[in-house]
Parts: C-alpha cells; structure tokens; sequence
C-alpha cells in the first residue's frame, strides 16, 4: 500500500455532559487512509462515528490525539492555517434537508465556499464555475437559481456534494450521505460519489450504518463499538471472516434482500441494549453483549493487533 | 384460508396548499388468516396512507376516501361510525408505528398504556388488566415486568420501547396487526431482535401481519407475500420468491438492482433508477412509473396499464406484460424474417 495519506493518531473526542460526567465518544482510535482510497466507518448509533469524521476535520475539537493530513498534523493548526486547510478536506452532510440554507439560492450556497476560499475572481466567473460544478453532479445550470425547498431529497444531496467539490477538496468524510433518499435514489448517489472519486482521486472516509452499501463503497472497512475501533479490515475480508463478535453479530443482523439466502442464515441476535457510553463496561466494551464473554473480558481490555495479515482486531479470542 | 381484510379499488386523497394529492389510486388486495403480506414501496407511493386509512387514522379534511371498499371480518370499515370503529381499533386490528420514541404517551406509564386497551376492550377489571399487563411485556422479552410497568417511556431505550409499542397492539389478541415500518428507527442488532420477536409471536398468535418497508432485505425475511406500490397505484404483486426470482414490473426489477449485492465488486456499478417520482398533485395520465422506465412506450404514456396475472399468484401492472404484448410464435423466429 502507498504511503498513508491520512493517518490519526490516538484521536479522543470527550463530551462534558454535566454532573462531572464525561461522555467518551470517541476513546483512542488510530487508522491510516491511503491517497484515493476509501475507508468504511460502521457502527450502531451512537458508536461514535460520526463524531470521528467530523472531529477528524475538526468540526469539533478532538480532546486528545493527532490527524496528519498529507504530512501537516491538522489538530495543532491555528485558526488562520486551519481555514486554508478547509479547503483539502470537506464533509458531505446526512440530511440533505437540514444541511443546505433554506434561504439561499443554490448559486449562494455553493458560491459562498467560492468567496470563503477567494476561488472567484469576478461575480460573472462565480457564476460559471456554480454552473459547471452542478453539470458535473447531474444537475442543470438553470437549478443555480433556485432555493433548497424546490429540489428533491436526492437532487439536494447532489447539491451537498456540489458544495464540498466547490472548494476542490482531496478527503472528503461523507457523513451517512445516503440514509435519508430512498433506495432507488440512494444507488445515484452512490454511483455519483464512485464517479466523481475516480475522475478527481478523492479520498473518502465513509461514515454508514447500511453495511452493504459500505462494502459495496470501500476499500477497508472499520468497525466501531463504543467510541473505540473493534476490527478493521479490507471489506472483502472483514465480511468474508470476520474476526470479532460483534462485527460477526452485526454482518449475521442485516437482512439480505435474498429469500433462499435470508431462510439459510444462521442469526445471531445479540440480547441487550448498547451500554451507555457515560459508563462504559470495564475491560472490552463488547463484554456485556458477547456470547464468547469470559472472566478476562470483563478484567482486561483486549489489545487491538493484527490477527491476520492487514486484518486487525480487539478480542481476545480473535 | 379464510380472508379476512379485503380492499377494493381504495382511492384517498389529501387537500393541500397547492392542490390536491392523488395519494392512493385504486388499490385493491386481500390478506388471509395467519398471512404476512408485505406492501413495499418508496416515501409518498401511499403505503403509509393505504394502511392508516385500514385504521380510519386519516383525518378528514385534508383527506378524503374518494372511493372503495375495506371489509374486514365481514364489515365495511368505511362505513363505520368513529364509536363503532373504536371497538376495532386496537381491538381487532393492532397497530405498530415506525417511531417508538413519539407513539407512546410520555405523562403516561408503560403499564397504563397497555392497561386502556384492555379495559376499554375487553371489560377486565384495573387488577386483571394489570396481571395481562406484566404477563404481555414479559412475552415481548421485557425483564422484571413487575417492576417496569410503573416506569415512564423514558426509562426505556428505542428497542425496548418498540417492544412496549408491540406488546400495546398484541394486547387485545388482535385477528391483524399493520406494522408500519417498526424496525426503521432502531439499528440493525435492534432491528434483528424486534424482528425475531414479531415472528415469534405471529407463530404462536396467527395473527395476519401487513408489514409496511423499504427494505427489501426485511420483506424476505419475514412475509410469505409482496404487494409493491408507485406512485399510488399497486403495480405488481406476488409470492415472495415470484418477487425476487421473477418480478415482471420494471420499478420491481429496478428496486432489486439498485441493491448492491454483497458479492458486487465496486468497479460494477450500481443500476439506479434514473429520475424522481411523479408528482401527486398532477398523477401521470398513463402508467405512473413511465417517466423513469427504459422500456416506456407510446401507449404507457397515455393509458394506465391494467392488472395482469402472470400466474396464479403473481400479477402486474404493466404493458409489456399486458396479454396483447406478449411474445407470439411470429416472435419466436418463424415469421421474423418476412
């Protein structure tokens, strides 16, 4: 694999959530990214993940941890050289309805990344440039002119996606980018995203709960329980052997669009609820959900190593 | 098998600002005794309102039931008096909707929730209804019942709430239940075990079950038959291996490719489907899907496609498969080349 692109570093993000309490949403988490390749993010809610994506651009300011982005570690930069970074590294929103300014035209709201980078010289060469961006993302020049709410679910997505291309960004965390369409519209943007990732090699960090999109989607995949990464592995190899039980449990969940496949599975169902990320379980954090659990799970916390080749795991069973 | 829900020729529409929205147009189907039917579908092809009009849940105005017939258990429920139809809902029919986090009253207990129904149907007294209570939220897999049917929704997290909302609509032993997406606001870990749940319980009840989806994936997990919905209209039904081994519409075929499979390598794209819904406001004067069909033809545009059998199972909404269109000998190569 080429030199990594991305790499971070221990990345914590802490939550004060009042009466001393901290919620830890994402607990030490290291991965590197390869230039133009994309890795899956996974997870139940409130695993962390899109807390990940979104600290990892510093949209929130990590609590502990580094991500080096092409050399420059992107946690220590001040305000000014953080701005200018911005432009390497932009974020695709889950809903396209609560993430584009219901009372700008699109032409504002994909121009203002323009005036915010000085990327338009004059209000004619803005113009052009909101044009020819929307043509690359399927939309028509004259949508420039129109508001937010005269656009479909999908079409408004193409618009977010307009607005992070606006900038001409190397990484892009697209955050759950397809969970509000429906599906026939979902595979557009999914194609979109694909098309556009092979003309301009972006980088994408792809934050889902669809596991089969985001096999179809990445190169490695990461799973994530608890604020902390469990397993992470190319995706032909994390779905083919996976290592840990939780990603066993959470591949056996997912009901395949197959009757003859869906009547051959063999479920596993996990019993309970996702412990409360306030007061984790001591030890693995998988424990208290696991059907292998032992004595130890619950006294030490498994190491995340590398049980085969390029396949890294935190069981102590794996 | 005994039918028990029969729907003929539904029509619902809603006034709105702009006009009024044709939001379902001519729906027809039947469920039998102990049957899992699934009716899929994307946002606004009317399933959602097709299964609250079942329950009389739509308010009118803005809506209004042009047209139709829903006789269940003998009965024409449109005909129905808001007290008559009282007696049915929660009674004989149960419903369980998609987001447990709004369908449950929050100033009331979980155990007061199960307890109306019981009381109000079947005449228990507070202290029976009480014990049916706690017996009820341990079958839906509740820990310490006693204990937590004096606790308030929230006290309980998505998945166990949804299992109070199951437990409200199995109250009464209803004859059908109308799931309207119940797993679609919980994770999948959550979603597998609600799901197991609900077969469990339809095998120990046979209880008839409309489940009400997007995903595909849920449909051939759990339903013995597939009712998919566009634009408002029904256009193919049939069993669930008709449905995805043979599906003969094109938004059928077009919904199946549109998944990845799991052995799909990324440099095989997806096949979406090009386009957006029509609007309601201004249906399609022809078949409503021909916007966005590669196959359309000049007559899809003008004329609504009627139902074709293709077994006896399976029919569909779809000119190509009309009885006229369908490949002659001539086709077959005999006359070709004349």
């Amino acid at each position: 694999m080429s030199e990594p692109f991305i790499e971070v570093r221990g990345l914590r993000k802490f939550f004060n959530v009042g009466n001393n309490r901290i919620l830890k949403a994402v607990h030490d988490i290291s991965f590197t990214i390869a230039k133009g390749e994309t890795l899956g993010l996974v997870g139940e809610s409130g695993c962390g993940k899109s807390t990940a994506g979104r600290t990892m651009i510093r949209l929130y300011e990590p609590t502990a941890g580094s991500v080096t982005l092409d050399g420059v570690d992107v946690t220590k930069l001040s305000k000014s050289k953080l701005k200018a970074y911005r432009r390497k590294m932009q974020m695709i929103f889950q809903d396209p309805y609560a993430s584009l300014n219901p009372r700008l035209t699109v032409l504002d709201i994909i121009g203002e990344a323009l005036d915010i980078h000085g990327l338009a010289g004059s209000r004619a060469e803005r113009k052009r440039r909101v044009e020819q961006l929307l043509e690359m993302v399927g939309l028509n020049a004259e949508h420039a002119s129109r508001f937010p709410h005269e656009f479909s679910g999908g079409q408004r997505q193409r618009i977010g996606i307009t607005r992070a291309l606006a900038v001409e960004p190397e990484f892009i965390v697209c955050d759950e980018p397809i969970s509000a369409l429906d599906v026939s519209i979902q595979a557009q943007i999914i194609n979109l995203l694909i098309d556009l990732q092979k003309k301009m090699g972006f980088t994408y960090l792809f934050v889902a709960h669809d596991l089969s999109m985001v096999k179809y989607m990445s190169d490695r995949v990461a799973v994530m329980y608890l604020g902390k990464i469990v397993e992470l592995a190319s995706s032909e190899n994390l779905y083919a052997h996976p290592q840990h039980p939780y990603t066993q449990a959470l591949l056996s969940a997912i009901p395949v669009p197959d009757p003859d496949l869906e009547a051959q599975k063999e479920r596993i169902v996990l019993s309970g609820d996702l412990p409360s990320p306030v007061n984790p379980p001591s030890g693995c954090p998988f424990r208290t959900r696991c059907h292998a659990a032992t004595e130890r799970c619950a006294q030490e916390t498994p190491e995340f190593r590398e049980v085969r080749p390029n396949h890294w795991a935190s069981c102590h069973y794996a | 098998m005994k039918t028990i829900l029969d729907v003929q020729d539904l029509s619902v529409s809603f006034d709105v600002y702009g006009g009024v929205v044709q939001a379902v147009r001519g729906v027809s189907f039947s469920v039998k005794e102990g049957e899992a039917v699934a009716i899929v579908g994307e946002s606004g092809s009317g399933k959602s309102v097709t299964a609250q009009t079942i329950m009389r849940l739509i308010a009118t105005p803005p809506g209004k039931i042009n047209r139709g017939s829903i006789v269940f258990d003998g009965q024409d429920l449109l005909s129905l008096s808001e007290k008559e139809m009282q007696k049915v809902r929660g009674n004989k029919i149960g419903m369980i909707f998609q987001d447990p986090m709004t369908s449950l009253n929050p100033t009331m207990t979980v155990g007061k929730q199960i307890m109306e129904g019981l009381m109000k149907h079947q005449r228990l007294s507070r202290s029976a209804a009480k014990k049916r209570a706690i017996e009820l939220l341990s079958m839906v897999g509740i820990p310490h019942a006693e204990s937590r049917i004096s606790q308030y929704p929230h006290h309980f997290s998505g998945g166990m709430r949804q299992r109070v909302v199951i437990a409200i609509a199995l109250a009464c032993n209803p004859a059908l239940l109308i799931a309207d997406e119940p797993t679609t606001a919980l994770d999948v870990t959550i979603q597998a075990q609600i799901l197991r749940l609900m077969k469990d319980l339809q095998q120990q009840t046979k209880t008839s079950i409309i489940l009400i989806t997007h995903d595909l994936g849920i449909v051939a997990d759990m339903c013995d038959r597939v009712i998919v919905m566009y634009a408002g209209q029904i256009v193919e039904t049939g069993t669930k291996r008709e449905i995805f081994r043979n599906p003969q519409h094109p938004y059928t075929k077009g919904l199946l490719n549109s998944l990845p499979r799991l052995d799909q390598a990324k440099d095989e794209p997806l096949v979406p489907i090009y386009g957006t819904p029509p609007d309601l406001i201004k249906p399609p004067q022809g078949c409503g899907f021909c916007s966005r069909c590669d196959e359309a033809m000049r007559i899809c545009e003008t004329d609504v496609p009627e139902m074709t059998a293709i077994s006896d199972t399976q029919t569909v909404r779809c000119w190509l498969q009309h009885v006229r269109a369908r490949p002659t000998e001539m086709d077959s190569g005999k006359g070709a080349s004349a």
